[in-house]
């Protein structure tokens, strides 16, 4: 039945999207967190995102599944701060290579990408009541 | 008669499954909205829905020219998926328009609902003509 499909497609968005929210909310939390449980300095994780093929009938159609979280490679904020415990020889301190726009920026296009799926779920089902009612 | 009806309803069934199916693609497409390489597939559904009708008519639109080429299967649940020449490709390869796929998908959940008006107005008048009113 291909618009019950609909709900698994638009379920596996929205899980796949909340989990990049739930990754956005953690870099932005640990923005300042100067040390971890490993000594380090966080850094910033993303979601990579691929496609879930469906089995059976649903040629043609996927839907997404998140094949792991990366770490950002890039290179910690140094911040010049010699009483902080944390600091260098020098007096700099590795901050976290969280950068906030970005952020900021993914959590509105996976919110937004979050209410399309629930969109399409609800005109789904609008479609699958109308059609359980047909012929009265 | 009857074999009358049955040929109406067909048709009416064939445009409903193929509505409902070109549904699933479209909503794996704007699912996948943020997939990189991703490529948008859409279904040609006047193509698809004539395809389904020839293949209930029996004359199927392969030709063989041996007798050990195969012929389709038929049915809807192998209409073929096309991809979607892309406006806008995006650098990680992702081809998905959402503009274009959320007008698709309400153009297509409209269409779906007319059809069920169809046949919900085909049954009222055979129920009609049953009653002789």
């Amino acid at each position: 039945m291909s618009l019950s499909n609909v709900f698994s497609i638009a379920g596996s968005a929205m899980a796949a999207q909340s989990q990049r929210l739930n990754t956005v909310a953690s870099n932005l939390a640990n923005a300042d967190s100067a040390t971890s449980s490993t000594g380090q300095p966080y850094r910033a994780k993303q979601v990579v995102f691929s496609v879930a093929p469906l089995g059976g009938s649903g040629s043609g159609s996927a839907g997404v599944k998140v094949a792991g979280v990366i770490e950002d490679p890039s290179p910690m904020r140094q911040v010049y701060d010699p009483k902080h415990p944390l600091a260098d020889a020098q007096g700099f301190v590795s901050m976290p290579n969280v950068n906030v726009v970005e952020e900021m920026v993914n959590m509105i296009s996976a919110s937004r990408s979050y209410q399309n799926n629930a969109d399409m779920m609800n005109t789904a089902k609008l479609m699958l009541m109308k059609t359980l009612t047909l012929g009265q | 008669m009857i074999s009358g009806i049955d040929k109406e309803f067909r048709f009416l069934q064939d445009a409903l499954n193929l509505r409902a199916h070109r549904q699933q693609v479209l909503a794996s497409n704007i699912a996948n909205a943020d997939t990189p390489n991703y490529k948008a597939r859409d279904i040609d559904f006047a193509k698809e829905l004539q395809r389904a009708q020839g293949v209930q008519a029996g004359n199927l639109n392969l030709n063989a020219t041996s007798s050990r080429h195969m012929q389709p299967s038929g049915g809807l649940l192998n209409a073929q998926a096309l991809y979607r020449a892309s406006v806008q490709p995006s650098i990680d390869g992702n081809t998905v328009d959402m503009d274009v796929e959320r007008a698709q998908f309400a153009d297509n959940a409209i269409h779906y609902q007319f059809v069920l008006d169809r046949i919900s107005s085909k049954t009222k008048t055979l129920i009609s003509a049953i009653r002789g009113e």
